[in-house]
């Protein structure tokens, strides 16, 4: 429903605009042209996609994501202190953390909702802290090697695809500290 | 140094897994044949989103879009050709990636804007996908500070990434 409104959204705005400064033969000349491109990308996308994709199963397979939960796991006690005296709640979150750092974005889904379930289960109908906490790491995503984006990247050209990575690091720490750091904020204004 | 980090890791995952006698090379190939699933769907979703971006700055509108909202962005250093890209990133992951696709094409992909939308969408997440799926998995309607919470941690998220460009690639 989401989709339908944003299309909407933008080709509604889009002939608005284009009638009122009479560039209506440009927009109905970009209709078709768009429509090429996204065939255009995604298949010059296709190849780092698939290749990454390999990778990608190649961590999990290997139990990467299991080794470095290992590493993660006392900081991660302190920011979830549920997880202490469950242990199947620290397996699920440390999967999620991790999955999400190695890029293995469909592998930190699943694990990520069990961990939602189970914080849920401590505190009914009303979100706690520690899913709020959740949520945010969720949404400010830390990421080690951001795949599509370098994918995209180079399928538009790029010869050196990875050079932003330092900039997406410190990039994604900020935002995840900030938003850390508002939602203990705001958890104290509102109680 | 980030030039050693993929080929570095390609070697280290080979021979680990082959320390361990494992027939890595099919792992690699069932993998890459579940990307090539993730192209099938993401095709026509850049069809119709690409149509779109496209429409939208044919017409002009991307451009009165930032040309509205350049005072503001020129204030926290976030470059205004961007502002179309912030809007969407927390509503649509696909739509977002058409849009800074679009950017980089359009701007270079070396460009201080290009670099910028690369670092935007690396950086950040669908928000309000991820609010939905997680609260919706834990059934949970009162929601209290997470959206908040969330939608300044992508704030954060645009202004460090227009300033870590700025400073990294001068």
């Amino acid at each position: 429903m989401v989709m339908s409104w944003v299309w909407a959204v933008l080709v509604g705005i889009s002939v608005i605009c284009a009638a009122v400064t009479g560039n209506i033969r440009g927009l109905s000349g970009a209709v078709m042209q768009g429509a090429q491109r996204g065939v255009t990308l995604s298949i010059s996308l296709a190849g780092s996609l698939c290749l990454w994709a390999g990778i990608g199963k190649v961590m999990e397979k290997l139990g990467l994501t299991a080794g470095l939960a290992r590493l993660l796991r006392p900081g991660m006690v302190r920011l979830f202190p549920a997880a202490a005296e469950d242990s199947a709640l620290a397996a699920s979150l440390s999967a999620n953390i991790c999955a999400n750092f190695l890029g293995l974005g469909n592998a930190a889904t699943p694990p990520g909702m069990e961990a939602a379930r189970r914080l849920a289960a401590r505190s009914p109908q009303i979100a706690s802290d520690e899913l709020c906490r959740l949520v945010v790491l969720n949404t400010a995503s830390i990421q080690l090697i951001p795949a599509n984006v370098a994918a995209l990247r180079s399928s538009l050209g790029c010869s050196t695809p990875f050079d932003i990575l330092p900039a997406v690091w410190i990039t994604s720490l900020c935002s995840a500290g900030l938003g850390l750091a508002a939602a203990w904020w705001l958890g104290r204004m509102g109680r | 140094m980030t030039d050693y980090l993929i080929p570095l890791l390609l070697l280290g995952l080979s021979v680990f897994a082959l320390g361990r006698r494992e027939n890595y090379y099919d792992w690699l190939l069932s993998g890459g044949a579940e990307g090539l699933g993730l192209v099938k769907t993401i095709l026509p979703t850049l069809v119709l989103l690409l149509t779109a971006v496209d429409m939208f700055r044919a017409s002009g509108a991307s451009e009165l879009l930032s040309r509205a909202l350049a005072p503001a962005f020129s204030r926290l250093g976030i470059p205004p050709e961007c502002a179309m890209l912030v809007l969407v990133r927390p509503i649509s992951g696909s739509a977002a990636l058409a849009v800074g696709g679009e950017l980089m094409a359009h701007y270079g992909v070396n460009s201080r804007i290009g670099r910028t939308a690369a670092v935007m969408l690396g950086s950040t997440e669908t928000t309000f996908y991820t609010l939905s799926v997680y609260f919706g998995a834990a059934g949970i309607h009162k929601t209290r500070y997470a959206l908040p919470a969330a939608l300044f941690a992508d704030f954060v998220g645009f202004f460090t990434a227009s300033r870590a460009v700025g400073f990294l690639f001068p």
